[in-house]
């Protein structure tokens, strides 16, 4: 069996940064695994522009943005190979893949990044009432069959759940000429960017039904028409609420979850993201197995992604060298009231370097309050915010010295200004 | 009064304030004068980039994904996106190739936004 250094899984925005920091960093054996024909991962078939602000002070569109890294691949000789699917992972670093050109392929690897990235929630797991017609699929779907097939998956839409992708795919699909009735969102607020309502929804006429749902598809081998239907307080259906709309289509944008079914089976511990447990240094429970990107928690900027695939790749070279050692000195974190999650779940503190980056998001859209840091519940930094909102990631970078102790459990949660 | 004022949410930051502009062009509710200034270009000239696909003859992609160079005024958006699913692509194409020039007449090129060798 091959032994190589650095084995990573998925060659998208995330697996790219990461190869590229950990070959900047000295690791010169290294191979991608993608499973699909292209690197870059999911911005292939983000065509839209808003990528690269931070990363490079430049309004890109996806594939703009990933053959930025794929240049920064090759100019480095780091070693890919395409159309190879990886469908093991064992505790000791054994990689399986299967390729047409490889065959059956195992790969001892010393060193691991897992940047799968993430899959959508499909129709299977709301199981909408109704008949089960072709016509219903995910908008990342239907977003792949336009933007590298060249195909409409139909003409009269209705879309479910207003999450960016949905909005993006509203107007996409209207551009190219189909009708979107409207988008319907469970939540009383709309899980996307206020730029994607205005440019998505209102540029077009597009109504979008905030504390609605689908409540019915109809139609004997194809999609014919879905119910609409208004839900209460607790997301339930009303009845009596139901409207009807005449569609071939139904998009669901309805959550995208870590692709991380390789490590969750070999126990590697889980976090409330359903990506892995790590620490500051992107380190899995399992020694050597690095995440980060979209597997690890679903982001909002691939500028984002990118920086935190970075900090994996340079863990992974000093994981190589010898350099990072998991200390005894833990500190825990906790989302606490209002806030749904924080990475990284652990902080290994004679690893960490001065500043330690927590990255979280609230539970919902906010105005007027207080991000307070916590250590064993004691207050020790709290930091005021006129306005955030679940679809944008907060990251903040807290010095080591700044914790009370060294040693505890830090708890981000949301407070409400004082009334005065 | 020879205009009602208009509504507007503004996009810049995520408070999303609300806007109201006036037929002077006097934006109120803004937290922050970027939103003014938002409003403004919003209801004087709101323009738009425009990204989509034009097809090609490469063996491995049906489409090639396109962008207006600059953003275009909205009201072009269905002009342009004629001239869009006119074109034809000939590969090889590189990021920033020229694909429609001046398209629809909107003082901007439609440009590749994606290489594609083969």
């Amino acid at each position: 069996m091959v032994t190589r250094d650095l084995v990573i899984i998925g060659g998208g925005s995330a697996g790219m940064a990461a190869a590229v920091a950990a070959y900047d960093n000295g690791v010169k054996d290294i191979l991608i695994l993608e499973r699909s024909e292209f690197l870059g991962g999911i911005l292939n078939q983000c065509i839209h522009n808003g990528f690269g602000l931070q990363e490079f002070k430049e309004e890109l569109t996806g594939p703009e943005f990933l053959t930025r890294f794929v240049k920064q691949v090759q100019e480095r000789g780091i070693e890919y190979k395409l159309n190879s699917y990886v469908y093991e992972i064992t505790e000791k670093k054994v990689v399986r893949y299967v390729s047409e050109a490889d065959g059956a392929v195992e790969i001892q690897a010393k060193a691991i990044i897992m940047a799968a990235g993430c899959y959508e929630r499909n129709a299977g797991a709301i199981g909408i009432p109704g008949d089960r017609p072709a016509g219903v699929i995910t908008a990342g779907q239907a977003q792949l069959y336009l933007n590298e097939y060249g195909y409409m998956v139909g003409k009269r839409v209705f879309i479910l759940g207003s999450g960016d992708i949905g909005l993006i795919m509203a107007r996409r699909m209207t551009l190219e000429g189909a009708k979107v009735l409207g988008v319907a969102e469970i939540m009383p607020y709309s899980n996307g960017l206020n730029r994607n309502i205005v440019q998505c929804l209102k540029d077009y006429d597009i109504p979008l039904y905030l504390s609605h749902t689908v409540s019915k598809t109809i139609g004997k081998s194809k999609l014919e028409a879905i119910e609409l239907s208004e839900v209460d307080e607790n997301l339930r259906v009303i009845p009596g609420t139901a409207k009807r709309f005449e569609v071939d289509t139904l998009l669901l944008s309805i959550g995208l979850i870590p692709n991380n079914n390789l490590l969750d089976k070999i126990g590697v511990k889980q976090s409330p993201t359903r990506g892995s447990s790590v620490n500051q240094a992107m380190e899995t429970s399992l020694d050597g197995v690095f995440s980060c990107g979209n597997v690890l928690h679903v982001h909002d900027l691939v500028d984002y992604v990118v920086d935190e695939a970075k900090t994996a790749g340079v863990s992974a070279a000093r994981y190589l060298r010898g350099e990072l050692n998991r200390g005894n000195k833990h500190i825990l974190t906790q989302a606490g009231q209002g806030i749904s999650y924080v990475v990284p779940a652990v902080i290994d503190v004679e690893s960490a370097a001065e500043k330690v980056q927590f990255k979280f998001r609230v539970r919902r859209p906010s105005k007027e309050v207080y991000i307070v840091y916590s250590m064993d519940g004691v207050p020790f930094k709290k930091t005021y915010k006129p306005a955030i909102i679940p679809s944008e990631m907060e990251i903040a970078s807290l010095p080591l010295s700044s914790f009370p102790k060294q040693e505890g459990c830090i708890t981000i949660s949301l407070e409400p200004k004082e009334a005065k | 009064m020879t205009m009602a004022s208009q509504e507007l949410t503004c996009i810049i930051c995520p408070r999303g304030c609300h806007l109201t502009v006036d037929e002077n062009l006097n934006v109120t509710g803004n937290f922050c004068p970027r939103g003014a200034a938002y409003a403004r270009q919003e209801l004087t000239n709101p323009t738009r980039t425009i990204t989509s696909t034009v097809r090609c003859d490469s063996k491995v992609l049906n489409v090639c994904p396109v962008k207006t160079k600059e953003a275009v005024a909205k009201g072009k958006i269905f002009d342009v996106m004629k001239e869009i699913n006119a074109a034809y692509i000939h590969i090889p194409v590189h990021i920033g190739d020229v694909i429609v020039a001046n398209i629809a007449d909107s003082g901007t090129d439609l440009v590749s936004t994606r290489e594609i060798l083969e």
